[in-house]
């Protein structure tokens, strides 16, 4: 197996925090790989950083073998250019915990903007594309709705659909059904045991430890912007190692 | 008859009713709302009447409404106006983007614009420029072209630049605002699906913006069609220019300038409606019902007129 997103001591810091203090992990093709932790503990940020969305002052993070947001010749570092990270990230698919659908267009548009605009996909040639995947997501029937008209997991659904069109090599989800009604998370964790099924690499930050368990195939528990401990997650949740992480678990199982 | 100890409760009708019946009570009496109502039109028609004692001759108006000269005036105050916004637009919208660029540069030249037009009359404006021959003899674009700046300065261009320019200091701020108005996660969600910092404000951002951009720009369009009544100082015949002119010819001044803001108010009224068409086509997909239309909002006030109970006064 080879590894899809490999990070060695990847610093972040705001300002004067510091929000990642040396993260090391490897992600390898075809796993699903969940980071849990307590609020603030830098998972989401880490996640950020795999699509160059916060820049890392530190250490070094890999995509598919290759440097996140920089270029490597010699023993220097450029800085990418914003083009060529926008290159980069046509790869990576992302979720978001409030979905950041495009309020202004239907849900058929939100997903045929990005193959369209970026990609140069023909109208018609996304239009079909995003008919497929709309009934992927369980929405068929929703292709001419605004997101303002959809629920939360209807919502959360079309923005993976809109991750999709692209047909990234992997996927990351920030917390994505954090923001949505008990009863609404079932659909989007369907869609996402579905998506696992197929073979997507996936990166999940999230709190819902039943399909962490039942998906993951590793899971990581991130602690203060450092790995407190990792393993599958079957041993990390039912045996956990560390006083802290029996601590979180505790609390939240 | 009982005694009325509370206006509320009526007097009349003293069985309640039975069981889930239609409430059949005395409404609220408003005798103030007819006594501000008769004040109110004493006043309105003490106004009329002043100005029918006063000696207007009336019958100039209509004379010289669809007067050539007037026409002529119309069309180069609409000229002017659409003009003025097309430069002000623009330039409000380069502003706003540099303004909000990371160039330190760029953005103090913004805000020193900003600054210079936002804080100087607009009519001291339009004499500057009216007058920069005084500093530059002539306008020299190398090969391009040269010529004294008095005959380059036509009361046309001092217009527009006067009005234009000006406009443009406002524009910014608006476009700033709209600008800002749009959710990070939006600009977010357009880079990780790859798209360039130019499709991300040209596909995402400035849609959501113009929501909150539209409303004050059709306030803005209206009050540049107000304001190109200035520009008769600089010797540009509009609808103002050329109504004085005629009045001052015929002898009935007063006449003329109401002659003018009749022609103001129709021009404006029709801008209003058009800015709701505008404002409705931006709301899709921001709210689930959009609202109504002029013409839907007048047929709805009728109604409810009609099938309003004659408790209601008229204040």
């Amino acid at each position: 197996m080879t590894a899809m997103v490999k990070a060695e001591g990847v610093h972040k810091s705001f300002g004067p925090v510091e929000v990642l203090k040396g993260i090391d992990l490897e992600v390898n093709t075809g796993e699903v790989f969940c980071l849990i932790g307590p609020s603030g503990s830098g998972k989401s940020t880490f996640l950020r950083c795999i699509n160059h969305l916060e820049k890392i002052n530190a250490g070094r993070l890999y995509v598919d073998g290759e440097l996140v947001g920089y270029r490597q010749k010699g023993d220097k570092l450029y800085e990418m250019k914003d083009s060529e990270v926008a290159v980069k990230r046509r790869d990576i698919g992302m979720v978001f915990q409030r979905f950041n659908l495009f309020p202004h267009m239907t849900a058929l548009e939100n997903i045929i903007e990005a193959p369209v605009q970026v990609k140069g996909v023909s109208k018609a040639q996304a239009r079909e594309r995003a008919g497929q995947l709309l009934e992927r997501v369980g929405l068929a029937d929703k292709a001419g709705t605004y997101p303002s008209q959809l629920s939360g997991g209807q919502q959360q659904r079309v923005a993976i659909a809109r991750a999709l069109a692209m047909d990234p090599k992997l996927m990351l989800f920030d917390e994505p059904t954090s923001a949505l009604d008990p009863e609404l998370v079932g659909d989007v964790l369907d869609v996402m045991r579905d998506l696992a099924e197929s073979g997507m690499t996936m990166i999940v930050v999230t709190h819902e430890m039943g399909f962490a368990r039942e998906v993951g195939d590793s899971l990581v528990f991130m602690d203060g912007g450092v790995v407190v401990e990792s393993g599958h997650p079957r041993d990390v949740l039912t045996d956990p190692q560390h006083e802290r992480t029996k601590s979180f678990l505790s609390k939240v199982l | 008859m009982t005694v009325d100890v509370n206006k509320t409760d009526g007097p009349a009708d003293p069985t309640p009713p039975a069981g889930p019946e239609a409430i059949k009570a005395i409404p609220v009496r408003h005798p103030w709302r007819y006594v501000s109502a008769v004040i109110a039109l004493a006043l309105l028609g003490a106004v009329v009447y002043a100005f029918a004692q006063g000696e207007i001759n009336w019958g100039a108006i209509p004379d010289y409404f669809f007067d050539d000269r007037i026409i002529d005036g119309v069309l180069k105050t609409l000229l002017l106006t659409v003009l003025s916004m097309v430069i002000g637009i623009a330039g409000g919208v380069l502003l706003a983007v540099m303004r909000l660029s990371k160039n330190p540069v760029t953005s103090s030249i913004a805000w020193f614009y900003i600054w210079f037009f936002r804080g100087t009359p607009v009519l001291v404006q339009l004499f500057v420029w009216f007058n920069l021959g005084l500093v530059f003899e002539y306008i020299n674009l190398g090969p391009i072209y040269k010529d004294y700046w008095s005959s380059f300065m036509t009361p046309l261009l001092t217009a527009l630049l006067g009005l234009g320019l000006n406009e443009a200091a406002y524009m910014a701020e608006i476009c700033r605002a709209g600008l800002l108005s749009v959710d990070e996660g939006q600009t977010e969600a357009s880079h990780a699906l790859g798209m360039s910092h130019t499709k991300t404000l040209r596909r995402i951002v400035i849609p959501q913006a113009m929501r909150v951009i539209v409303p004050p720009t059709g306030n803005e369009v209206i009050n540049m069609l107000k304001t190109t009544s200035l520009v008769s100082a600089v010797q540009f015949f509009d609808l103002f220019k050329e109504a004085q002119d005629i009045g001052q010819n015929a002898g009935s001044t007063v006449e003329m300038y109401f002659l003018a803001a009749a022609w103001y108010l129709i021009m404006t009224s029709v801008l209003s409606v058009g800015q709701y068409y505008i404002e409705r086509y931006y709301a899709r997909g921001s709210s689930r019902t959009l609202p109504d239309t002029p013409f839907q909002k007048i047929k709805a006030n009728m109604l409810s007129l009609t099938n309003r109970p004659a408790a209601g006064g008229g204040a």
